[in-house]
């Protein structure tokens, strides 16, 4: 039994960056990645902003080597976790026992939406190739086989918390000694079934997002993906490297109020924070940054605020949304705040809450406005809540 | 320590819901695609806020309740579900309604409810439960992933009552795709006679099965969850099961039933046949695809069967391939999904 359960390795792309390396230029560089649509081919190109990866399917085929079909939910997935196990550089990889937990919210659905509309006009049309990898599960699937993970490989779907729960079942899988090693986090590619999606909910801001202002306006969508490797105590100790930190705190918790709303007193995020405070074994003090799940919309924001402020007042540690820079990536955002949070401890680092400008109601603190360096930061707290009241905190601590 | 199934509840192409008898009435169809018989929902569902729920959402709602009131457990300790589709039903509706209208003015309940996480997360609504809630939704391991998940909870004592349960429903859309995509026979047949065709393809199903995990030894407990694993890719599937039994300090001599996935596919049973020619040799064997059909978690009904089964000591004639007249005691449930995706689960008597 492994009592404490390492992370040895990140990877990460986003709208601001293909790599771990690109995602820290950015955050100095205060650079939100946000624009027009130049991608999805989609009526709302030029009147609802998304964060994009910046490279095209043709690029992310070369890329990835994956067939010229590759949905690009795996693609993004693929780069992500290839990243992270390489740096890693777990010694004796094959001989351990590894899996590979991931997690999406809807699989292979952009090369679904090509072939459903020839499929409408004519059930006996579409290009089955387009729909073969329709499954959240086929995402996975694809990717462990390229990363030559075997022994163990599932996929959570429970919305904007989908990769923070696929972390810390890592971490469970570890510490109940089924494995050695886990790959773990999610990805989402933009889709046209997603953006019209919160589209018809009115929670889509024209502009880029403001999360945790007073006068914000809803999310922008995101796209990307983010892992984690997971270790024992035991690989941890064979590394040819200092792991960044510990999986210390983590609480799943339902806010049971409504299908897609919070609940006003953010009941669920409130449990989830308070849950992953007690497994952790850590005071509210005791937290150093939060990285907020924030995504811009009222409701989240107003929610998240309340609980925040039940669990922490009347100390506040230094909180920021960092979909002000990637806007929201659904089912991969836990996993790629997870990398975030692991940065930040590891280079003492804030980042900025960006465009923040009127606090809230909610809470008598601000979000932290500018990048700043230099910190001593020994524990973040990441905060993924979503649809169907899933919330989920992360804590990860300095070794 | 010990993981009991408390109690168990299965919406299915056949009597399996508040039923009389166990699988004694069984349901022909003829065709290549089974549905489920309905309930009568508004005995667990407002009818109000059923309106807007589609097919795969009633199932696992009504499943789940049901499963609750036969464990007399009102609050669980964690809900978790599997399902590889997901709500098909809605997304359907939302993808057709974006091309139909043209991605302008587009009502979003179809959307709402698309999500793989709607079932789970409308049981939590329904019991007002703040407790741990999530969805697998890893192909044909979806149901086995959440067992996975519920019986490492017990282990973990961070729960107790664990509701678990596999949902999937198939709807005209995902069949049409499906047998476009060779699944499924290309000529009816009787699924009572499915065995016997000797032909490609198996027939589609759907269906809903809750489970409530417990760690507390009763008499009214339907049976014993011993463990649950998934291969994927193995190697060898004989050393997969073989091991598994060692693991479990078991060999094949101690199992007095095995209920394997066998579809009726003829490639798809080739695996199934070449264990009962060697492994499964001297082995009772039952099947249960031709009573649900296939679908991804399928598995979840072959559960519910083992589950009455061991509780019941009777092996329902329908179900059965080769048998010794034994009440069987230990029983291995033995699936695999496209060869890809094995699955083991060892279910015992009280």
């Amino acid at each position: 039994m492994s009592s404490a359960v390492y992370i040895a390795g990140i990877g990460v792309i986003s709208a601001i960056g293909n790599d771990v390396a690109g995602h820290l230029e950015s955050f100095k560089q205060e650079k939100e990645g946000m624009g027009d649509i130049t991608m999805l081919n989609t009526v709302h190109r030029g009147e609802i902003p998304v964060a994009e990866v910046k490279l095209t399917n043709e690029e992310l085929i070369k890329i990835t080597g994956l067939p010229a079909n590759a949905s690009r939910t795996s693609m993004l997935s693929l780069i992500a976790a290839k990243e992270a196990l390489a740096d890693a550089a777990i010694p004796g990889f094959e001989n351990l026992r590894s899996g590979f937990v991931s997690a999406n919210t809807v699989g292979g659905m952009d090369k679904s939406e090509d072939f459903f509309k020839e499929f409408l006009a004519d059930n006996n049309k579409g290009r089955l190739r387009d729909v073969y990898d329709h499954e959240c599960g086929s995402m996975t699937e694809i990717v462990a086989d390229q990363l030559g993970v075997s022994d163990f490989l599932t996929t959570f779907s429970t919305a904007c918390s989908s990769s923070a729960n696929a972390i810390f079942y890592g971490a469970r899988l570890i510490k109940s000694d089924m494995l050695d090693i886990v790959i773990a986090g999610g990805v989402d590619a933009l889709t046209k079934f997603t953006l019209n999606g919160f589209n018809t909910l009115l929670i889509l801001d024209k502009e880029f997002c403001k999360p945790f202002d007073a006068n914000r306006q809803g999310l922008n969508l995101g796209e990307g993906a983010g892992y984690v490797v997971l270790v024992s105590d035991k690989v941890a100790a064979t590394l040819n490297k200092k792991p960044y930190c510990k999986l210390t705190g983590y609480n799943n918790s339902n806010d049971a109020f409504h299908q897609t709303a919070s609940s006003p007193d953010g009941t669920g995020s409130y449990m989830a924070m308070q849950g992953a405070l007690k497994k952790s074994g850590l005071q509210p003090k005791d937290i150093d940054y939060i990285n907020l799940h924030g995504t811009g919309t009222p409701n989240n924001d107003s929610a998240e605020g309340t609980a925040i402020k039940r669990v922490f007042d009347p100390v506040y540690p230094p909180m920021s949304s960092t979909k002000s820079y990637t806007g929201h990536t659904l089912g991969a955002s836990g996993g790629i705040e997870a990398v975030f949070s692991i940065l930040a401890i590891k280079h003492g680092i804030i980042y900025p809450n960006l465009r923040f400008q009127t606090r809230m109601d909610e809470l008598p603190v601000e979000p932290v406005k500018h990048f700043i360096s230099g910190q001593k930061i020994k524990n973040v707290m990441s905060n993924s809540f979503g649809f169907g009241g899933n919330c989920t905190s992360l804590i990860f601590s300095a070794i | 320590m010990k993981v009991f199934i408390r109690s168990a509840s299965c919406i299915s192409p056949q009597k399996t819901f508040n039923a009389d008898g166990f699988l004694n009435d069984p349901v022909e169809y003829i065709g290549t695609r089974l549905q489920t018989i309905e309930p009568d929902y508004k005995e667990f569902i407002d009818p109000k806020l059923m309106r807007r729920m589609s097919h795969i959402i009633k199932m696992g709602v009504a499943t789940a309740k049901d499963c609750l009131n036969k464990a007399g457990v009102e609050m669980p300790g964690a809900i978790i579900t599997g399902t590889a589709f997901g709500c098909m039903e809605d997304t359907i509706t939302f993808l057709t309604r974006i091309i139909e209208m043209g991605e302008e003015m587009l009502p979003p309940t179809a959307f709402v409810h698309s999500t793989h996480n709607t079932v789970a997360a409308q049981i939590a609504l329904h019991l007002q439960c703040h407790n741990y809630n999530t969805t697998f939704v890893q192909k044909g391991i979806s149901f086995e992933s959440a067992l996975i998940d519920g019986m490492m909870l017990l282990k973990e004592q961070e729960a107790n009552d664990i509701l678990i349960g596999g949902t999937e429903e198939m709807v005209d859309t995902s069949f049409k795709v499906l047998t476009r995509l060779g699944l499924y026979k290309r000529h009816p047949v009787s699924n009572l006679d499915l065995f016997n065709d000797h032909s490609k393809g198996t027939i589609g199903g759907e269906g809903a099965a809750f489970f409530l995990l417990t760690d507390k030894d009763s008499p009214d407990n339907l049976a014993s969850l011993t463990a649950v694993k998934t291969l994927y890719k193995p190697n060898s599937i004989a050393d997969g099961i073989a091991a598994f039994l060692k693991s479990n300090d078991l060999t094949i001599y101690d199992i007095d039933l095995i209920i394997t996935g066998k579809n009726g596919d003829i490639k798809n049973d080739e695996v199934y046949e070449e264990l009962e020619d060697t492994l499964f040799k001297n082995n009772p064997i039952a099947n249960y695809k031709h009573l649900c059909g296939e679908y991804p978690v399928s598995s979840s009904f072959a559960l519910w069967l083992a589950a009455n089964i061991a509780k019941s000591g009777e092996i329902p004639e329908i179900v059965v391939e080769k048998q010794t007249g034994k009440s069987p005691k230990t029983i291995l449930i033995y699936n695999h999904y496209q060869n890809k995706y094995h699955s083991l689960m060892l279910v015992s008597a009280i």
